[in-house]
C-alpha cells in the first residue's frame, strides 16, 4: 500500500495553487539490480486532479518523471473550502485517491 | 503480489477506467480528459525524438514561441530532480507537456488542462545528461508552440 500524498492548496490572487507530492518509486526500468538483472519500469501513467469531484487537470507520464513526483497547478478561483482531489495510477495498476481542502 | 492476481486486478483496472471514460464521455463533459482516461499513449512515451513524439500523439511539429514559459535551472546538479515549470497567458492552452531530448524516451510527461485550470504547470523530471529540455503547448486552435532550454547535466538521472 502506497504513502498517502501531500497536498497544499491555498488561496493565492483569487485562484488555489495546489502543490502535490506522492508517494512513488518512478522506476525507469533502465537500472539494473546489483546481481545485473534489469529492474523493472513501475511508474505512475495517468493522475487525474479533480476540484470538488470534478476533474480539471488529467497528465500522463513516463519514467522520466522523478521519484515520489511533484506537481503544482493553480485552479481558477479556487477559494478556501474547496476540496481538491488527486488520483493517480500506475503501470501496475495500482492506484492511490486523497483529498485536501483549500486554506 | 503473486503471479495469479495481476491479470485479474488488470482486467477490473481496465473495466474500472472503462467505465468512467464512459460515465464521463456521457455527461458531455471533459470530452478531452476523459478521452486521457482511455489508456496511457504508449507509442508516444516510447518514441526517441521530438518529432517522433509529435508523430504519436497526432500533432504538427510545433514551433517556437515566445509565448511559451520554461522555466528550467541553467545546470542541474542532480539529473535524477530536476524541477521544470511550463506557462503561457495564451487563451485556450489545451495541453503541457515536457521533452528532454536527449534521454531515453524524449517525452517526460503531459497536462491536459481544462478551462478551470490555468495554464501553468511544475514539477520534477529526471535527465540522463545535459541536454535540450522542451515545453510544448497544445491549443484549442491547433497550435503546437514550443520553448526551449539547454540544461547542464553534472550528474546523469536515469542510468544504472
Amino acid at each position: 500500500m502506497s504513502e498517502p500524498m501531500r497536498i497544499r492548496a491555498h488561496g493565492e490572487n483569487g485562484n488555489a495553487v495546489v502543490r502535490v507530492l506522492m508517494s512513488h518509486e518512478m522506476e525507469t526500468g533502465l537500472r539494473k539490480d546489483p546481481s545485473g538483472k534489469p529492474i523493472p519500469a513501475w511508474h505512475i501513467t495517468e493522475v487525474t486532479a479533480s476540484l470538488n469531484g470534478k476533474p480539471v487537470l488529467t497528465a500522463q507520464w513516463g519514467t522520466a518523471i522523478s521519484k515520489n513526483p511533484f506537481l503544482q497547478f493553480t485552479v481558477k478561483g479556487g477559494k478556501a473550502g474547496d476540496r481538491i482531489g488527486i488520483h493517480w495510477i500506475d503501470n501496475h495498476g495500482e492506484q492511490r485517491s486523497d483529498e485536501a481542502v483549500v486554506t | 503480489m503473486s503471479i495469479p492476481r495481476i491479470p485479474s486486478s488488470r482486467r477490473q483496472l481496465l473495466q474500472r477506467s472503462a467505465a468512467v471514460a464512459a460515465m464521463l464521455a456521457g455527461a458531455g463533459l471533459w470530452p478531452r480528459l476523459a478521452a486521457a482516461q482511455a489508456g496511457w499513449n504508449k507509442a508516444a512515451f516510447e518514441a526517441k525524438n521530438v518529432d517522433d513524439v509529435m508523430k504519436a500523439l497526432g500533432v504538427a511539429r510545433p514551433q517556437e514561441s515566445k509565448e511559451i514559459t520554461l522555466t528550467a535551472p541553467d545546470i542541474a546538479e542532480n539529473g535524477a530532480v530536476v524541477p521544470v515549470a511550463a506557462s503561457s497567458a495564451l487563451p485556450g492552452v489545451k495541453r503541457l507537456l515536457f521533452l528532454v531530448e536527449k534521454n531515453p524516451n524524449t517525452l517526460a510527461g503531459w497536462f491536459d488542462l481544462s478551462d478551470a485550470v490555468e495554464a501553468s504547470v511544475s514539477t520534477r523530471i529526471k535527465m540522463a545528461e545535459t541536454s535540450r529540455v522542451y515545453a510544448v503547448a497544445t491549443t484549442a486552435d491547433n497550435r503546437v508552440l514550443f520553448a526551449q532550454k539547454q540544461v547542464k547535466v553534472t550528474l546523469g538521472g536515469c542510468g544504472g
